[in-house]
């Protein structure tokens, strides 16, 4: 049972919740951009949050179904369809064999994630999916997918009966993704260590103004242009340890906030943190786009990705319940 | 009994926490932390994801809500955290006091892998073959692993031979490459961009996932350098 590569993307991984416990080691966990994204594609097709999922950026790749299979498509809206007829984002979706699913624009956002009912069938890297492309290592051979790849994924029942013969079936539920009753606009952060080494009036114009994501930005961290922004203090840092979100002040004045290839460790000052909760919004941000800052504490900060975790668990049980009864029937 | 080195714990954003003993490259402080980092590895503290030791810092990360979960009463993760940390660390951890492991690892410091030897040379105003001499005549401590998949942080390098990185850092170093960073050395186990002084290129791989210890060196372990020439690098 496979998807092959008909056409490649500019970069389609697979990612997955992440690989923890290897920091100490120079391995960085790695992961989904958008982690909220990457596990409700999941949890529509009835998969545990860590499954390994395709991360798509666009131009995405071409897929060619060998077998029928349910998938969900969500994230990045990159216009999706199955043999040329649009498909919706956050539905499960039962997709017969010799069907193509493909993306043919972007619609908002950057990151775009295909779930496979019980998953890939590929080895685990230190207990991760995760591509590791540096190392070559995790992943579908640890690189992006190339055309003609043949990606296995594991064996599942015959979804046949669903199909009488159509392309594909949008199974008639929707993932809510709306975990926060207002969701946010701004991106919140919360001070870091260093944030008092820039100037009073430099803060202020940090939370102020908008930062375009400039278009050196990747996976590994996304390039703010705007205000630009000195250091009043000239020591040097010894590296210690950084964190997805982290936003760095280079000595060039440049601000990076690290993303989920970070590099584990960083000797540059630590302006603020993306909260957590944040992040997916952060990912789905494209390089031209503009973003805004809001400063926030930790105790809200907390809170927000508690009710996103929260939320992420009851669209869990809601979608796994509403699988179950449909494949029963 | 030695007073122990004062420390701050701080957020490293809203999932993680620091505990830092000041800004120092200091044996005697990096085995104070490597001394937490495996009391911790040993005991872990519930919630923690992962502990990540630098050299005069360790970080912890942790699952906020599973943090929460377990003490409700309506401390944030953080600080509930910090003060499971704080005592941890009135408790009695053992350092290893064991000798350390001293490897010997080769260097090729001719001018096709060392780019940036004749540079550091000159501006450090000393000889090509003095920067490999004073390389080569001490023993480095690895401080931490980082940056890259096995990339050791090591020190401390001699003043005179110590220069900060370049200004412009290179799009692509290749594996192997020993480089200097202020009074820091290292070296890059995968190609990788990259802005330390490259001075040369070791034949030895740093970095083997087919081995069950991922990396060559580890935190604690001891480093001399030897020069070898092209013709030895090529035959290692």
């Amino acid at each position: 049972m496979s998807l092959i590569v008909i056409k490649p993307g500019i970069l389609d991984t697979v990612q997955d919740a992440g690989r923890f416990g290897y920091q100490h080691l120079g391995i960085n966990p790695g992961g989904a951009m958008d982690h909220f994204s990457a596990q409700t594609v999941n949890f529509l097709v009835g998969n545990s949050p860590r499954e390994a999922v395709i991360e798509m950026h666009f131009p995405a790749a071409a897929f060619l179904f060998q077998q029928d299979a349910i998938i969900a498509v969500g994230g990045a809206d990159f216009l999706p369809s199955i043999d040329g007829e649009h498909i919706p984002l956050w539905h499960p979706i039962i997709i017969n064999k010799n069907s193509v699913l493909q993306f043919h624009g972007i619609k908002k956002g950057a990151q775009c994630y295909l779930a496979i009912k019980e998953g890939l069938d590929i080895p685990k890297w230190l207990g991760s999916f995760s591509t590791h492309t540096k190392a070559g290592l995790g992943g579908f051979h640890g690189r992006a997918l190339q055309k003609n790849d043949v990606v296995p994924f594991k064996p599942h029942d015959c979804y046949a009966k669903y199909l009488s013969g159509r392309d594909f079936v949008v199974l008639p539920w929707q993932a809510d993704i709306r975990w926060s009753p207002s969701m946010p606009e701004k991106i919140c952060v919360l001070p870091g260590h260093e944030w008092n080494w820039i100037p009073e009036t430099l803060q202020s114009e940090f939370i102020n103004k908008p930062f375009t994501i400039t278009f050196s930005s990747d996976r590994m961290g996304y390039c703010l242009s705007g205000v630009p922004v000195h250091s009043n203090i000239k020591a040097e840092l010894i590296s210690s340890a950084v964190s997805f979100g982290t936003v760095q002040l280079l000595p060039d004045g440049q601000l990076i906030v690290l993303m989920a290839d970070h590099q584990t460790a960083g000797g540059y000052p630590r302006i603020a943190h993306v909260i957590s909760a944040h992040l997916p919004l952060l990912a789905q941000v494209r390089p031209g786009e503009k973003i805004q800052f809001q400063i926030t504490d930790i105790v809200a900060a907390e809170q927000q990705l508690i009710r996103q975790t929260n939320h992420l668990q009851q669209l869990q049980y809601a979608c796994k319940l509403r699988l179950d009864e449909f494949l029963k029937v | 009994m030695p007073k122990p080195p004062e420390h701050t714990v701080f957020p490293l954003g809203d999932s993680a926490l620091t505990i830092d003993y000041g800004n120092i490259m200091d044996e005697t402080v990096n085995r104070k932390v490597l001394a937490i980092f495996r009391s911790l590895q040993e005991r872990p503290l519930q919630g923690v994801i992962e502990a990540v030791p630098a050299y005069s810092s360790i970080t912890l990360y942790y699952d906020i809500t599973s943090v929460v979960k377990h003490h409700p009463g309506g401390k944030t993760a953080f600080e509930i955290m910090a003060g499971k940390m704080e005592q941890r660390l009135l408790e009695p951890i053992a350092e290893d006091n064991s000798v350390p492991v001293l490897l010997k690892i080769p260097v090729c410091y001719e001018s096709e892998f060392g780019l940036d030897l004749e540079q550091l040379a000159a501006a450090r105003n000393i000889r090509p073959e003095d920067v490999i001499r004073i390389h080569t005549s001490k023993t480095y401590t690895v401080y931490m692993l980082g940056f890259l998949p096995g990339f050791s942080y090591m020190g401390n390098v001699d003043d005179e031979i110590a220069l900060p990185r370049r200004t412009h850092p290179r799009p692509r170093v290749e594996a192997g490459s020993v480089g200097i960073a202020g009074h820091q050395t290292g070296i890059y186990p995968l190609a990788s961009p990259g802005g330390w002084q490259i001075i040369g290129r070791t034949p030895v791989k740093l970095f083997d996932s087919e081995k069950k210890e991922l990396t060559l060196l580890k935190p604690g372990d001891r480093v001399q350098f030897y020069s070898i020439n092209t013709d030895e690098f090529n035959s290692y």
